[in-house]
């Protein structure tokens, strides 16, 4: 079961750190993030990566786009 | 999987931030006034100017630099299917962020874009307020940890998250009917400067080519100059500063390779050397660029993508910018304005209400 976080909307920094958030509290190893646009997508990997998650899935889902970490 | 976008990657930021760097200095080689090869926040107050919504006689002239960074992100945007309009995410609070921000820098003489330019044209006054910005930035992420939001935006029509481009086309339009005039203060519709500021400008293809260029470029990377501070404070993440770093650098060395560079802090080109202010200003305008999300530049590729919510931000700053010089808050290389002070004590009272009225449980 993966934790789930819906940044669809918020601006710069919200989805970054909504996901900063969720990789430390969550007991999941999976967390699936959903934005709206491409920095985000851009941001949201990015910040994964350097906390030690890597980015599984990064796909479009409608307008919007779905990404799946899993941690290391 | 993912389309890469090679400019989103640490060397495409570096690569932009570079650009920039040898674009601006360019600029002012061209005729931009000094250490202003491309500042958005005055370059917003010369637009509010060329339309009369202030009549400060120096400082009047339809920056094509800024309309052209509207029009390159919309261009890089429609391209790369990254045009998404949207909108509603606390559009009067944006507003009001967005002269507050103008205001403020204007009591420092510049916006992020500028202090960057200004120190790296040997300008010391700019290291206070680069400071200065990092430290209202650093307040701003103060309000970000304890849950600060402007909540969400959400999808619009094409033709609203047009609008604010559509503007910009407009102005252009005038620019073009209405070209200035030697001698003359007045073309049509449009005010012109016969000196000051205003009076110095590059051709105008030039402006708008590089304009559309690094509005497409920067549409493309992310480029914030704000973003670069924030993320560093926030999330210990150097990417946009990289950028940042990258334009510095480039700049400096441009500046020195054209004959630019001027170290010093008595004299510097449209500056004064009230070290508080400079710092004071530049704080209050930190916080609030951090608040609304963006640094003006930023804000302006932003709504070239249809984001309508940045394009609220934009109208504010050239508000703002109007009532900067219209009530005497905007500082000159004399001074402050006479109201300069009082004004960003209230526009930082205003940006903590902002922030302490916004804050949420997640």
């Amino acid at each position: 079961m993966a934790h789930n976080v819906d940044a669809r909307g918020l601006a710069c920094p919200q989805p970054v750190l909504l996901t900063m958030e969720a990789m430390k509290s969550t007991s999941d190893s999976e967390i699936e993030i959903l934005v709206d646009n491409e920095a985000s997508r851009e941001n949201v990997s990015r910040a994964a990566a350097t906390q030690g998650w890597n980015v599984v899935r990064s796909d479009e889902l409608g307008e919007d786009f779905r990404i799946l970490i899993k941690k290391k | 999987m993912t389309r890469k976008n090679i400019f989103a990657t640490l060397g495409g930021i570096i690569v932009v931030g570079a650009i920039i760097g040898v674009l601006a200095p360019l600029l002012q080689k061209l005729g931009n006034p000094a250490n202003m090869g491309i500042c958005v926040a005055c370059f917003e107050r010369d637009i509010a100017g060329a339309i009369g919504l202030h009549r400060a006689a120096v400082v009047q002239y339809l920056r094509p630099e800024i309309l052209g960074f509207v029009l390159g992100a919309l261009v890089a945007a429609l391209i790369f299917k990254e045009f998404k309009p949207s909108g509603g995410s606390a559009p009067m609070t944006r507003f009001v962020l967005g002269m507050i921000a103008m205001i403020s820098a204007l009591v420092f003489l510049g916006c992020p874009w500028r202090a960057i330019l200004r120190l790296a044209g040997g300008d010391g006054n700019a290291i206070l307020g680069l400071a200065g910005l990092a430290a209202g930035v650093a307040i701003g992420t103060l309000f970000f940890r304890k849950g600060y939001n402007l909540g969400r935006s959400y999808k619009q029509s094409a033709a609203t998250g047009l609008m604010l481009p559509l503007i910009m086309v407009g102005l252009l339009v005038l620019r073009f009917i209405f070209p200035p005039v030697e001698g003359v203060d007045k073309s049509g519709v449009l005010f012109y400067s016969l000196q000051g500021p205003g009076a110095g400008y590059a051709p105008l293809w030039i402006s708008l080519a590089i304009g559309l260029g690094i509005g497409f470029l920067a549409q493309r990377s992310r480029f914030c100059t704000m973003g670069a501070i924030r993320d560093l404070i926030l999330f210990k993440q150097f990417h946009l500063m990289a950028g940042l770093l990258a334009l510095l650098a480039v700049a400096f060395a441009a500046n020195v390779a054209l004959g630019q560079f001027n170290p010093g802090f008595e004299g510097q080109p449209v500056a004064h050397t009230l070290h508080f202010w400079n710092f004071a200003g530049m704080l209050v305008a930190g916080l609030a660029f951090a608040l609304a999300g963006g640094c003006p530049g930023r804000q302006l590729f932003m709504s070239g993508e249809g984001n309508s919510d940045a394009g609220v931000f934009v109208l504010g700053m050239i508000t703002g910018a109007a009532l900067a010089h219209n009530w005497s808050l905007a500082s000159s290389p004399a001074g402050l304005g006479p109201h300069g002070a009082v004004a960003a004590i209230i526009g930082l009272l205003v940006c903590l209400g902002i922030g302490f009225a916004n804050l949420k449980k997640a």
